[in-house]
């Protein structure tokens, strides 16, 4: 049989798979009236590649430890209650495994240790979803993994101080995580990473929590698309950072004394575009950043659209819109190396005699009065003074403070439509 | 004194201004809504117009009407009634029938536009009572004026100079102070200043209830500890209301002493 012989190893491959899927692993059922009555036995009696269900139920159980490749997987969300007991509910040390369905509740709080819903630490290929987190000091801690994804959890907190409250993702020496559709709300920091390489955080919701939405430092070769952050206490805080992707994000009501839409601190060669500002005090704060591309964003009633600070070079903004922010530009120097062409400001006043849709007059972004504020910044208290009109005016004729090149030679008559996917 | 009063108002209302004021302030919030039906920015925008022009139109209507009702006035003053009572009348009748005009015109449309169903009420009455302040003191202030001035011509460009001053020279002597001396912690001269000038203190008032503060960064914080409190918006009040009684008490003293 030629066929047969042409496909044998096939066969042996798929005979091979279906033993080990089905004769080999088997399912252990938990729950109040089963003969495993708690998810400890039943991790204990597991062996790699079992499934562990759990049925509907409260378990009150904490320092579950995980060292094999096993799946728990929740019926209809069982609670795990960790009693405010200051140790983990799960701490996992394996490759290949999966927690799902879970609703964990009452993670305490400590000072001293780093206590979570699952802690993860040097582990590979994991999935870890659906869950739901209520009162968790952390919900997340995964340290030193890689190949992980956290998709599709609820993380609700009640934070009401930095110093008493934990970050809902929180990740350290990661890399090839993936970070989908999660809701995070009243953490201190929604997502925290620190040293997390080539990751994707992609379509989550960080809102309403007491410090950042979004706070990473020394993180690499990251993409970050379709979130949302809104209305957390600080905004979006980037640091450190090189080759960073960040699209079709939307920051808004970041709204606040020391608030922004995104700070971005020391970053390099990154690319920016397509993302949403809307009233942020300060829309992207940008502090010695070189090499970044700003394209198609959109800035819509923030105090300051951009403000620089520090060093930032070859910088380029183009095709963004700038509307009816209190300030499009703060300036921090009267150097500039970064461009800006081609961008749409609702301020513009200029005209477009020959109908190309590109403004025959350059339009100066930096005002006087922003220039003034940016030195002295008691001077704020002038806002909406018919005295900072006339300087800006004046100013906006013949400048003499601000800095001369920076200009956009091709400003747009009308807006860049929004683009959304 | 009630009853100069009441011959000052319907004088005014015979002369048609008070209208042509009334009118432009009906069209201005009409237009405003109909621009951008959020009532908060246009409480916003509307800041911006009330600040700067109420000053200028209750001075360049004060001195005006002072130097318009003369005749009327001398007659008066040979009837058997008190200056104080003359004088105060015809103060208080071109302060409020400016003060109905604004707040008759701006109220209108805002109403209109369901004003009493958003939450931007107390913002627009705080503005509106501002506006009022606005109109009692820079009538006064022009009160003064003219009664130093018989020529006409000198008296309107003090009273121009006066708003001049107070609308935009105090902020650019501000700015400059702050600049000058901005290695000094400045956020309580910078209360001071504000507290000093009716035009900045009604501007600050009404910026700081608006969600624009948060701009204000730490000053902000400063102020907004001050304003926010009871005894901040007292204050407030008692340095706007100094503003009318003084000028008015300095009408008094000076029509009293005028040789007419």
């Amino acid at each position: 049989m030629p066929i047969f012989k042409k496909y044998r190893f096939l066969l042996i491959f798929a005979f091979g798979l279906y033993a080990s899927v089905f004769s080999q692993s088997k399912i252990i059922t938990v729950c109040a009236t089963c003969e495993v009555k708690s998810i400890k036995d039943g991790v204990a009696l597991a062996q790699d590649g079992d499934t562990i269900f759990i049925k509907k139920g409260t378990y009150k159980e904490h320092l579950i430890t995980i060292n094999k490749s096993v799946h728990i997987i929740g019926e209809d969300k069982p609670v795990l209650d960790g009693e405010n007991n200051t140790e983990s509910i799960f701490t996992v040390k394996a490759t290949n495994f999966s927690i799902s369905g879970l609703h964990f509740i009452n993670v305490g709080m400590s000072y001293t240790k780093e206590i979570a819903g699952i802690f993860v630490s040097k582990s590979e290929n994991f999935e870890l979803k659906n869950n739901i987190f209520d009162h968790v000091f952390y919900a997340f801690i995964i340290q030193s993994s890689s190949y992980g994804v956290l998709k599709n959890n609820q993380i609700k907190g009640e934070s009401k101080n930095e110093t008493s409250s934990g970050n809902g993702v929180h990740m350290w020496k990661c890399d090839h995580m993936r970070i989908e559709q999660n809701n995070i709300s009243g953490m201190r920091d929604g997502i925290y990473l620190e040293f997390v390489n080539k990751s994707h955080i992609y379509n989550n919701t960080s809102e309403h929590n007491i410090r950042y939405g979004l706070h990473f430092m020394f993180s690499n070769h990251n993409e970050y698309y379709q979130n949302e952050f809104k209305s957390n206490g600080a905004g979006v805080a980037v640091m450190f950072s090189k080759f960073i992707e960040m699209h079709h994000n939307t920051f808004h009501f970041n709204w606040g004394s020391a608030s922004y839409g995104l700070l971005l601190k020391e970053i390099y060669d990154a690319n920016i575009h397509d993302n949403v500002f809307e009233q942020n005090t300060i829309g992207i704060n940008i502090d010695g950043c070189s090499r970044i591309d700003y394209q198609k964003n959109h800035f819509i009633r923030n105090g300051w659209a951009l403000k620089f600070t520090g060093g930032c070079y070859v910088n380029t903004f183009e095709f963004n819109n700038f509307m009816h922010n209190a300030f499009d530009l703060s300036y921090n120097s009267r150097l500039n190396d970064n461009k800006f062409e081609a961008n749409y400001w609702s301020e513009y006043n200029g005209y477009d005699i020959d109908k190309n849709g590109i403004g025959d007059v350059p339009f100066r972004p930096v005002k006087l009065f922003s220039y003034v504020v940016n030195n002295t910044p008691e001077t704020l208290v002038l806002l909406r003074s018919l005295f900072v009109d006339i300087i800006n005016f004046s100013e906006k004729v013949s400048p003499v403070f601000t800095p001369d090149n920076l200009k956009d030679n091709k400003p747009l008559m009308n807006p860049i439509d929004p683009i959304k996917d | 004194m009630l009853k100069i009063l009441k011959y000052s108002i319907y004088d005014l209302l015979r002369s048609r201004w008070s209208y042509v004021y009334f009118i432009f302030y009906l069209i201005l919030g009409f237009v405003l809504l109909f621009l951008n039906n959020d009532i908060n920015k246009a409480i916003i925008t509307l800041l911006n117009i009330i600040i700067v022009l109420t000053p200028l139109i209750g001075t360049i209507f004060g001195v005006m009407y002072y130097y318009n009702s003369k005749e009327f006035t001398e007659l008066l003053l040979a009837q058997p009634i008190k200056r104080s009572t003359i004088f105060m009348g015809q103060y208080l009748g071109v302060s409020i029938s400016l003060t109905l005009s604004l707040v008759l015109g701006i109220g209108i449309p805002f109403v209109l536009y369901g004003l009493f169903k958003s939450a931007a009420i107390f913002d627009f009455g705080l503005l509106l009572v501002v506006g009022a302040f606005l109109n009692f003191i820079f009538v006064a202030l022009a009160y003064n004026i003219a009664l130093a001035n018989e020529n006409k011509i000198k008296g309107f460009g003090y009273a121009i100079l006066v708003w001049l001053l107070l609308a935009v020279v105090y902020d650019g002597v501000f700015m400059i102070l702050a600049i000058k001396f901005q290695e000094y912690p400045l956020d309580k001269f910078a209360l001071i200043s504000m507290m000093l000038n009716p035009i900045d203190l009604s501007r600050t008032l009404i910026l700081l209830k608006l969600d624009i503060s948060a701009l204000l960064g730490y000053t902000g914080a400063v102020f907004k500890e001050f304003f926010g409190t009871s005894l901040g918006l007292f204050i407030s009040l008692f340095v706007l209301f100094t503003w009318v009684l003084i000028p008015a008490w300095l009408i008094n003293r000076k029509a009293g002493r005028k040789d007419f």
